[in-house]
């Protein structure tokens, strides 16, 4: 059974067409990142497959249900572009407020808090708050909070986006670590062509008005993926291709003007 | 102590030059010009007489603080509630808001004599209810600023954990607000004291400090109307400097109140 099942999904935002009849089947332990351009609904597709959008016509179902039955059901973790961690809660009390709202009791939520700061090296941070935190570490909170109830589902927006270059390839490593540890499946929107590449078992190259999938590229390279990874021929090869892929999709957009 | 005040001493120290300053200069300009009594008392007969008077004077403070304080306590609770509702239904929020504002820039002080005659000038509850009016409006309109500033992805993330809207504001939206009410409840705070004293110019009990003032100005008993003025000063700042404790104790999260 697939995890992500999109079928024929169209969305408009009165005039505009964010998205048009997309299709897509993500399988369990898939590591599935969308790449496009701004304005090619990628992060709306995201938003589609969490429930948090409803698709003007065609359907989004998680785990074989509809997807609004999977968010009720909390069935996937999600993580933005900002960390959006409750200022007024230490990191330990961030981490837990899934847990409150699943009605965890106490001593199970200490444990599982205790996991989570181990999972993503954080331990030792528990007490302190949010601002106290470099922005690295605030990301690896709301990984560590998505990851808390234990979600077969991970959807990221551009979680490393705001982040320096150093820091997100640090990130990308330990992402790649917690995806093998947890086996969970992840969905990542990037702008980032080597981070999609580099992260993925497939790439789905976005292009934009009308937002669809231009092209859908496996990548071969073998796990688990390391830091000299990046340096390989194959790595290389199928970066330019998804360059291209994006490239294709922006000039069929510019063909008819 | 050092937590709730939030500054070491030498971060106060500027400040009390400046008042100690402020105050010797006072003293040497009346001494040196010669200035008269009723225009302006030197500092040290003002102090005089406050200390030499302080059992009257605390009576008729007592009174009147009680008055500001309560008042402060009704309107803004009541403001704070309004702004929940306010900002649960957006409908609501909708059809209230534009008056609220509009009300807002109404001058409340000009009804402290028509709350005489719906309650008793003597009795405290017809100032309660102008300084409930007065501070209303600053708690209503920063708390809903606040409710309704919450970062989209924040809500966004609480609808990921399919939670309610009772627990949306219990966990985001209330303690996001925090610190707009309490920019509200200090803003009221100083408006509190400023409409029972002026209340009570209109009319009031003889044993408060808005009547004491008035009385003693009026058969020229200067040096007692600025101890009754400096009294009233001292207890709005009282109340402005508890609130502003409570802000400290409350937002400990914030980077600025912490040490």
């Amino acid at each position: 059974m697939s995890v992500v099942e999109i079928k024929d999904v169209t969305k408009r935002f009165g005039e505009t067409t964010a998205l048009q009849g997309i299709d897509l089947e993500i399988e369990p332990g898939e590591f599935v990142s969308l790449i496009g351009p701004s304005g090619c609904g990628k992060s709306t597709l995201l938003r589609i497959i969490g429930d948090l959008i409803q698709p003007t016509s065609g359907t989004a179902s998680v785990n074989g249900k509809p997807a609004r039955q999977a968010r009720i059901d909390r069935d996937y973790g999600i993580v933005f572009q900002d960390a959006v961690l409750y200022d007024w809660r230490t990191v330990g009390k961030n981490i837990s407020l899934p847990l409150e709202l699943a009605r965890w009791d106490r001593r199970r939520r200490a444990a599982k808090v205790k996991e989570m700061m181990e999972l993503v090296e954080l331990t030792g941070f528990e007490n302190h708050h949010p601002w106290q935190l470099s922005g690295g570490m605030q990301q690896r909170v709301a990984i560590a909070r998505a990851l808390s109830f234990d979600p077969l589902l991970l959807l990221m927006d551009e979680p490393f986006g705001a982040l320096d270059e150093m820091t997100r390839e640090r990130l990308n490593m330990e992402l790649l670590r917690i995806w093998e540890a947890s086996g969970s499946t992840v969905v990542f929107v990037t702008h980032s062509i080597s981070e999609a590449v580099f992260l993925s078992t497939r790439v789905v190259v976005m292009s934009p008005r009308p937002g669809r999938i231009s092209n859908i590229i496996s990548v071969d390279l073998p796990q688990p993926r390391t830091a000299t990874t990046r340096e390989e021929p194959r790595f290389f090869e199928l970066v330019t291709e998804v360059r291209e892929a994006l490239h294709l999709g922006h000039d069929t957009e510019k063909a008819p003007a | 102590m050092a937590r709730l005040v939030g500054r070491r001493f030498t971060d106060w120290l500027p400040a009390v030059v400046v008042l100690v300053g402020t105050i010797g200069l006072w003293e040497l300009v009346i001494r040196a010009f010669d200035v008269q009594e009723f225009l302006l008392p030197t500092p040290s007969s003002i102090a005089r007489t406050f200390w030499n008077t302080r059992g009257d004077l605390w009576a008729a403070g007592w009174f009147t603080f009680q008055e500001a304080f309560w008042g402060f306590v009704l309107g803004s609770g009541f403001a704070i509630l309004v702004a929940l509702v306010l900002a649960r239904w957006r409908m609501v929020g909708t059809a209230f808001m534009p008056y609220a504002i509009a009300a807002n820039a109404i001058p409340i002080i000009a009804f402290a004599p028509i709350t005489n005659t719906w309650f008793s000038p003597l009795d405290k509850s017809s100032k309660i209810s102008i300084v409930a009016v007065l501070c209303f409006f600053p708690v209503m309109v920063n708390t809903l600023r606040g409710l309704t500033s919450v970062n989209p992805r924040a809500l966004e993330l609480m609808e990921s954990y399919a939670a309610g809207q009772m627990q949306i504001f219990r966990r985001v939206r209330i303690p996001t607000a925090l610190p707009f009410i309490f920019t509200g409840l200090k803003v009221s705070t100083v408006l509190a004291m400023i409409g029972a004293v002026v209340g009570e110019y209109f009319g009031g009990a003889l044993n408060a400090l808005g009547v004491q003032i008035l009385t003693k100005a009026r058969v020229s008993q200067f040096q007692e109307a600025w101890a009754g003025i400096l009294l009233a000063c001292l207890l709005g700042i009282a109340l402005y400097l508890a609130v502003a404790a409570l802000e400290r104790l409350t937002l400990r999260w914030v980077p600025s109140t912490s040490e």
